[in-house]
């Protein structure tokens, strides 16, 4: 099973825990099902719209992925803040 | 004792002073992140604050202890599977009635609580209002800005959008009118219907509590005056070096009185000639007198956002307070008379909300 790795403040509101394991066949379906399972950090990762935040970045076994992302069996998703270089400070 | 609640780019902070000299910074939350706003509920002492972290998205908070552990609100988002997305919250408001706590924000929504902030619902009736679509942004997005609440009576409300003017409930929130009649919007065709006039970029409004019917209004260009509750409004900008300009303040003591602090214009958005000076009015708006005792008085080329002005207190009594997007705060706690620095070297200044701390 696919799994979703988290950093804080992330992990703090996925009940204090880094890694889930969780069902789906994409990047968005594994991160709907965390908030799902963690509905305090519902709004936090997706938006609305079920969209990935703007400024989120989602890595599958290293490598840059997207909401549509195709993920399988031991598939490792880490969920990060991206780097926002050039931002108004 | 007065204590300021100072929503900057890198957090918030709670400063604790008495008027004349600087104040102490009691406690920093939210390090790191935007924090539009804040506030404490007179009504249950509490504190709220709108954060919008660049990657988590807009988030109200709440506690009693703002160096402590903050809650968050439920409620505070868009309806799911739509095509838009909560940009922002740009300010909260205490209501009327029991508990009531309003948030605005960006796309020009309204949330209340009923439960003094631990969860929010989203109004309706702007938020469906059959003009919507021809609603325009301003630069900062489109945000509603100003909470205008009408004392004694929790249905009558004023709020208003940038850029879609102002809008008047007097059923909670069920309805909305337009209250934009006499705003000149010069940075629109001199020929544009009247009906197509909806890009109207109100900055700030505020009530007269002692004679709710007179409101005051920094306008995208104009200050302006409305004797009928928000229906009407009245040109006032003579006699100020600028009528551009984003905060405003009175003194809820005097319906006659407004203050407001100028920027040169929309394309030069700083304190002009140099100098800071907040401008008050004790006539409606009939004449306006600077006032700069113990303001930098040279070389200061100041930025004052809209929801960074704010007072406490009244009458002889009347404390103000400014921050800058320079990081600098200050403060009057003799209605403008005299200034002093209340704090120096904060991050850039987004928001001040004053309140009286009983010790």
């Amino acid at each position: 099973m696919p799994r979703v790795c988290l950093r804080e403040p992330l992990k703090r509101l996925a009940g204090n825990r880094s890694e889930h394991a969780l069902e789906g066949g994409t990047v968005g379906e594994l991160l709907q099902a965390l908030e799902q399972r963690h509905p305090a950090a519902s709004g936090w990762i997706l938006d609305e719209r079920g969209a990935l935040r703007r400024h989120i970045n989602v890595f599958v076994n290293g490598e840059l992925g997207a909401q549509d992302t195709r993920v399988g069996g031991e598939d490792r998703v880490d969920v990060l803040p991206a780097i926002s270089g050039g931002a108004r400070p | 004792m007065t204590e300021l609640l100072v929503g900057t780019r890198k957090g918030l902070f709670v400063l604790e002073g008495e008027p004349g000299s600087a104040f102490a910074v009691s406690a920093r939350a939210f390090a790191g992140e935007p924090v539009e706003y804040a506030l404490r509920d007179p009504r249950s002492g509490r504190l709220l604050a709108a954060v919008t972290s660049p990657f988590y998205g807009p988030k109200v908070f709440s506690t009693d202890d703002p160096a402590g552990e903050w809650e968050q609100a439920d409620g505070i988002a868009l309806p799911e599977g739509g095509d838009a997305a909560l940009e922002r919250i740009w300010v909260l408001a205490t209501g009327e009635a029991e508990g009531t706590v309003y948030a605005g924000g960006d796309p020009g929504v309204l949330f209340e609580s009923r439960d003094g902030g631990a969860t929010f619902e989203l109004n309706r009736g702007l938020w469906e209002h059959p003009t919507r679509a021809k609603w325009q942004p301003g630069g900062g997005g489109m945000c509603l800005h100003s909470i205008v609440t009408w004392p004694g009576e929790p249905d009558r409300l004023a709020v208003a959008i940038s850029a879609a003017g102002v809008w008047l409930t007097d059923d909670g929130g069920a309805t909305w009118r337009q209250g934009n009649e006499g705003l000149v919007p010069r940075y629109l065709p001199e020929d544009t219907p009247e009906d197509d006039e909806i890009a109207l970029c109100v900055h700030r409004i505020h009530r007269a509590p002692t004679r709710p019917e007179r409101m005051f209004m920094q306008f995208h260009g104009g200050v302006y005056r409305s004797d009928d509750a928000g229906e009407r409004w009245t040109d006032v900008a003579a006699g100020l070096p600028s009528d551009f300009g984003f905060p405003l303040a009175i003194d809820p003591a005097d319906a006659d009185s407004a203050y407001l602090i100028p920027l040169v214009a929309d394309m030069d958005r700083v304190t002009p000639d140099g100098r800071v000076r907040v401008y008050e009015t004790r006539d409606g708006g009939a004449s306006w007198a600077p006032r700069g005792d113990g303001l930098p008085p040279e070389d200061a080329y100041l930025t004052v956002l809209r929801e960074a002005f704010d007072w406490t207190g009244e009458g002889s009594g009347l404390e103000l307070y400014f921050g800058a997007t320079s990081g600098g705060v200050f403060g009057s706690g003799d209605a403008g008379a005299s200034w002093f620095d209340v704090a120096t070297h904060l991050p850039p200044v987004l928001s001040v909300a004053a309140s009286g701390l009983r010790r």
